[in-house]
Parts: C-alpha cells; sequence; structure tokens
C-alpha cells in the first residue's frame, strides 16, 4: 500500500497532476497558490516535463490552449484576480473543446482583494469563467488529500468529455498540511486524434478553432456541447452526505467551510439536534440528486458559505421552495467558526421546532 | 516534327489548399500565404508543421494552408505557439500575425515570445490600419494617418507614435532572424520569400526567435485601389519602416541566439558562467 506523506495542500495539487500524466504547467505569480507553482518549477525538469512561467495570466492560459491543442495534459494555477484573467483562454478552451486543468486557490475578492481564503469565485467558477455559453467540470476539494485526489481525476475527466476542468480550492487548503496518500501514477497517454500535431501527410489536416461565422452551425455545436454537459451532468455529479438520513436541519457547504460545518454539526448532535450535512465535492455538475434526496425528510437547509451567498442559490434551485433553505456565510478572508454555524443551526432548528408544533 | 514538352511551371503550392480565400482584391495577403506554404513545401515540412492564424484579416488562414493549424486568441498566437513548440519540440511553430494583433493587443506576448527565445518563426503583415473590424488605426497606422478611429489624422500628441517591431525587438537576446520586407513587385515577392524560409530555416536549425515583418497595403479601408496603394505605401510606409534585416545572429558568427547573448552578456558573470571559469583558469 502506498505510504502517507505530509503535504501541503498546494503540493498536493502539483504532485498528484504529475502523476496523472501532466508534463506542462504554465503559471503566473499569485498568492495565495504559491507553493504550486514552486513545486512545479523543481520537479517538471527532473521528469523532462516543461514549467514555464508566462508573462501574464492571459498568456499562461493561451499557452495551456496551445499544449492542449497540441494534445499535451497540461495545467495551469492561480488565484481569484488570475482566474479573472484567465477568462478568455478558458472561454476560448470551451469553444475549441480542449482538456485542460485550472486551478483556483481562491482569496478574497472583489479586485485586489485579499489574500485570506475565501469562496467568492463560486460563482465565477460555476457560471462564468468567460463568455459565451459554456460549463467547466468545477472540483471542491475539502481535504489535502481530496486536493490530490480530484486533480488526478481532473485530468481524465478533462481528456473523457474534452473539456476544462477547475479545482477550485482557497487559501486555507491550499497552505495547511495535512498526511495525504498520492494516487498511483499512470501515463495519461489518451489517444487524441483531433490534436495539432502535424499530420506527417498522415491524415488530413487538424484545425483546433472556435470561430464558426455560420449561425447554424454556431448553434449546432453549442447544442451538440450541451449534449455532452447533459451527460456530464447525469455521471460525474460528486458529494459527500453526513448524518443526513434522520436530519432537520440539513447543512449545505463545500470546500473548506464544509470542514467547519462538519463539526458544528457533530456538536448540534450532541446537543440533541438532528443535523445533517451534505457536502457538494463537483460544483458543476451541482449534485442535485444528493440534496434531492434529503428533501422529503429534512424540515430546512443552511447553506455555509465563506462568501456573501452563492452556492445557495443552486440550493434554492434543487429544494424549489419546499423546504426553508438560510444562508450563513462569512467573506473577505474570514473563516466561519464552528460555535457560529452551532448557533445558526440550534436557532434554525428552534424555529422549525416551534412552527411544527 | 515532334510537339514540344509541356512543362509545368507554375502550380499551387501543396501545403496551400485549394479553397478561395475571403482576402480583399488587390491586398498582398494571399501573395504572403502562397510564399509560407511554398516555403513548407521547398523545406519539406509541411507534415510537421502547426501554424497559429490571429484574430484579423488573416483569422481563417486555418482554412487556407494545409498544414495543422489552431486558431488564436486575438494577439494570443505567441504564447499558443510557444506551447505548441514546448510539446513537440521538432514541429515548426509559425504564427501569422497582423499589425493589431501582433503590436497592440498581443505586443507583451511577442515581447515575451522573443526575449524566451522560443524557437517559432512570426510571419507579421502590417498595413498600418485594423482591416477586419473597417479600417480602425492601428498601432503603426502612421502620423497623420486618417482613419476611422482617427478621423482627422493620427494626432501623435494624443494617440503617441506608430510602433516598429523590427526596431523594437532587435534588442531583444533571445531574437535570432528578423528582416522587414515588402511585396509591392515580383522583385520584392522573391525577397521577401527568401526572408521567409530563411526565418523556418533559422527554426529548423534551433537558432531561436525568427520574425519576417512584411509591409503591406489594405485598399479596401486605405480607400485607394491596389496600385495606390502601393505608391502610398513606398511613400509613405517605407520610410518610416526602411527595408532590411534588423538581427541575424548568424550573419554575426554566432551559433545561434544564445551565443551571441553570451558574448553580449560577457562582463556579466552570473549570465556567463563558462566564461567566468575559463577566466579563473588563467
Amino acid at each position: 500500500m502506498a505510504e502517507k506523506v505530509l503535504m501541503k495542500g498546494n503540493e498536493a495539487l502539483a504532485e498528484a497532476a504529475m502523476r496523472a500524466g501532466c508534463r506542462f504547467f504554465f503559471g503566473y505569480p499569485i498568492t495565495p497558490q504559491t507553493e504550486l507553482a514552486a513545486y512545479m518549477s523543481k520537479r517538471m525538469p527532473k521528469v523532462g516535463g516543461t514549467f514555464l512561467q508566462a508573462e501574464s495570466e492571459i498568456a499562461a492560459i493561451n499557452m495551456v490552449y496551445g499544449a492542449a491543442a497540441a494534445g499535451a495534459r497540461v495545467m495551469t494555477s492561480s488565484s481569484s484576480p488570475g482566474i479573472s484573467l484567465k477568462g478568455e483562454g478558458i472561454s476560448y478552451m470551451a469553444g475549441a473543446d480542449l482538456p485542460g486543468v485550472i486551478i483556483n486557490v481562491q482569496r478574497g475578492g472583489p479586485g485586489l482583494g485579499g489574500i485570506q481564503p475565501s469562496q467568492a469565485d463560486y460563482w465565477q467558477a460555476t457560471r462564468a469563467l468567460g463568455h459565451g455559453d459554456f460549463r467547466v467540470v468545477v472540483y471542491a476539494p475539502s481535504t489535502v488529500q481530496e486536493m490530490a485526489d480530484y486533480a488526478f481525476t481532473a485530468f481524465d475527466v478533462a481528456d473523457k468529455y474534452r473539456t476544462p476542468v477547475m479545482i477550485l480550492a482557497d487559501g486555507m487548503l491550499g497552505q495547511m498540511m495535512e498526511p495525504v496518500v498520492m494516487p498511483e501514477p499512470h501515463g495519461g497517454s489518451v489517444e487524441k486524434p483531433w490534436a495539432t500535431t502535424g499530420h506527417k501527410h498522415q491524415r488530413a489536416h487538424n484545425v483546433v478553432n472556435s470561430l464558426y461565422l455560420t449561425a447554424d452551425e454556431l448553434e449546432r455545436l453549442n447544442v451538440e456541447r450541451y449534449e455532452r454537459y447533459a451527460a456530464i451532468e447525469r455521471d460525474e455529479q460528486r458529494a459527500e452526505t453526513f448524518l443526513t438520513e434522520d436530519a432537520d436541519i440539513v447543512v449545505v457547504a463545500f470546500g473548506a467551510s464544509a470542514r467547519v460545518a462538519r463539526s458544528a454539526v457533530v456538536e448540534a448532535r450532541a446537543k440533541g439536534v438532528k443535523a445533517g450535512l451534505v457536502r457538494p465535492i463537483t460544483l458543476w455538475p451541482f449534485p442535485t440528486d444528493a440534496i434531492e434526496a434529503v428533501v422529503p425528510t429534512a424540515k430546512a437547509f443552511l447553506d455555509v458559505e465563506m462568501n456573501m451567498g452563492q452556492m445557495v442559490d443552486d440550493v434554492r434551485l434543487v429544494v424549489a421552495g419546499r423546504r426553508p433553505v438560510e444562508f450563513f456565510g462569512r467573506t473577505g478572508g474570514v473563516i466561519p467558526t464552528p460555535v457560529e454555524v452551532l448557533a445558526r443551526i440550534e436557532d434554525l432548528n428552534a424555529r422549525m421546532t416551534k412552527g411544527g408544533e | 516534327m515532334a510537339e514540344k514538352e509541356l512543362k509545368t511551371v507554375f502550380e499551387r503550392p501543396h501545403a496551400l489548399l485549394p479553397v478561395v480565400t475571403n482576402y480583399c482584391p488587390g491586398c498582398t495577403h494571399g501573395i504572403i500565404n502562397r510564399l509560407v506554404a511554398e516555403c513548407l513545401d521547398e523545406l519539406d515540412v509541411e507534415g510537421d508543421a502547426v501554424g497559429v492564424a490571429p484574430v484579423g484579416c488573416s483569422v481563417m488562414a486555418y482554412d487556407f494552408f494545409g498544414c495543422d493549424m489552431i486558431e488564436a486568441a486575438h494577439g494570443r498566437a505567441p504564447a499558443v505557439a510557444t506551447a505548441v513548440k514546448r510539446v513537440h519540440p521538432d514541429g515548426v511553430v509559425f504564427a501569422y500575425q497582423g499589425d493589431g494583433d501582433l503590436a497592440s493587443i498581443g505586443m507583451a506576448e511577442t515581447i515575451h515570445a522573443a526575449t524566451r527565445g522560443e524557437n517559432i518563426t512570426v510571419i507579421f503583415i502590417n498595413n498600418a490600419i485594423y482591416g477586419m473590424t473597417g479600417g480602425q488605426m492601428a498601432p503603426t497606422s502612421l502620423p497623420n494617418q486618417v482613419t476611422q478611429t482617427s478621423p482627422y489624422g493620427r494626432d501623435t500628441d494624443a494617440a503617441g507614435f506608430p510602433i516598429r517591431v523590427c526596431e523594437l525587438l532587435s534588442s531583444l537576446d533571445g531574437v535570432a532572424y528578423l528582416e522587414r520586407v515588402t511585396a509591392d513587385c515580383p522583385k520584392n515577392v522573391r525577397k521577401a520569400k527568401k526572408a521567409i524560409k530563411k526565418a523556418f530555416q533559422t527554426q529548423i536549425d534551433g537558432a531561436g526567435y525568427s520574425l519576417v515583418e512584411v509591409v503591406a497595403t489594405c485598399p479596401t479601408n486605405w480607400g485607394m485601389t491596389p496600385q495606390d496603394s502601393f505608391t502610398w505605401m513606398r511613400e509613405n510606409m517605407l520610410p518610416y519602416y526602411p527595408l532590411g534585416v534588423y538581427k541575424d545572429v548568424r550573419a554575426e558568427g554566432f551559433a545561434n541566439a544564445s551565443e551571441a547573448a553570451a558574448a553580449r552578456a560577457a562582463d556579466c558573470p552570473i549570465a556567463n558562467p563558462a566564461a567566468q571559469a575559463e577566466g579563473g583558469a588563467r
């Protein structure tokens, strides 16, 4: 069995990516993803890979576009303001059906914001990574082990569906250390007959492109892409449920805030409140099925995030008015405490019990 | 009497697909596309080549060239080409860009690909205007040149000065070969082809970054006939953008851009550890 090693989240992302066969990394310095690029710059040359510090986030994502077009497993990492700059390239990747992995180790925003952990890029990740009709698969790990596991999985999913995949982490997960078992390396060699590798006079020329000047053709391609998205929504939802079977109050939280929420749920149970947790691991596709499964038994939902309330929109879309959905969040880099979340659970539970009698 | 045998003296290059281009009549993009394709043929590299098309009039070059092609975002062709070349170091990678793409929105990508000494070839078409979007002021529009967005002529007090790309890039250590040409007459077309072929050869030999700037016309947006456009170009553009070789490290006696860079930094110990070790031994 593989041995456990103590690693920082950012380094686990990098090592797992390399084990998934990623040999090309293009990035630009930004806090708090620093350790990831530093790790890549140290390791890539040792395995015949490429680490290139680009002149900007825009150049970096367009290098990802180029390397993906050329058939390579490729990754970039950044943090919130840098991800905004990458939006252009991510949209082009989606439009050209290129696989690639983008890491966002989130910090507070908007603007230059802060450098403390945040989850304020949920909407950006799940709704608006760039212009146009497209989706990106988004994983939200909540432990260093999951950072490794989903960075590894991301490459397979990206290649399978020919789509960009994002890992939405945050400064807390990126910088904390935990024991982790690294996935076993695999070659990452996937047939890519569409790639621009030079045709060697063996086939017609390949073109990687997102420009379609005929409206009907562009519509047809977008509709086809959405059929692929429907398959992703059906097959790739991931969520963890914790003590939800008999839960009156179901807390919904992802990533770092789910760690806090879990502690609060445990404490609530100790105090006799039937609380549970649904933790979305994929933010898109949103784990509709996991939320839907608890709607019949839950009395109310409490959505906890490190922002002003973003994922709560998706929870409400699933719950669709059948149960109350409340929100608690801290923002600007403040991490909610289990005590604060527990107080919200108890308060909500008290109101539900009163209302029920 | 035996009939004279027919001999083919002119045909479509293999690397140019038999399709109709979208270029306006009188525009030299078609000629330059052809020259690039002829060079790919003559160097026998079409099968290894990956071209990167820009946003602009040549945006659809991916439908014209027979080699593998990528359409890049506006200005990002050098970044895209960089990555393709890193993935396929034995491939022949070129970007085909206009003035707005290369010298305005993509200037950072241009400068940094050049200074990194990426082994790529850039074909740069400078016609002093944004063609595709209908004739706006370009980074290379001349002082007092009238365009859609400089209707009173480019006022250098307000809009600044044009950028001379070859001159600018010539100071960068990663650059191996830079030449400015035009395609206004058969003699200059032949010179342009020679430069493009040399740029590709520079890449194939791994000598560093190469760029050929082609001073071109835009009859449609300049509002002139093709012939008047060439006259205007010769009278106004060529004095501002003189033709010639702006850098050729191999002609200077160096094997590649890195050697030339090392010689230039000979007195800098950290940049030139080998020379320093030699000095220490004396």
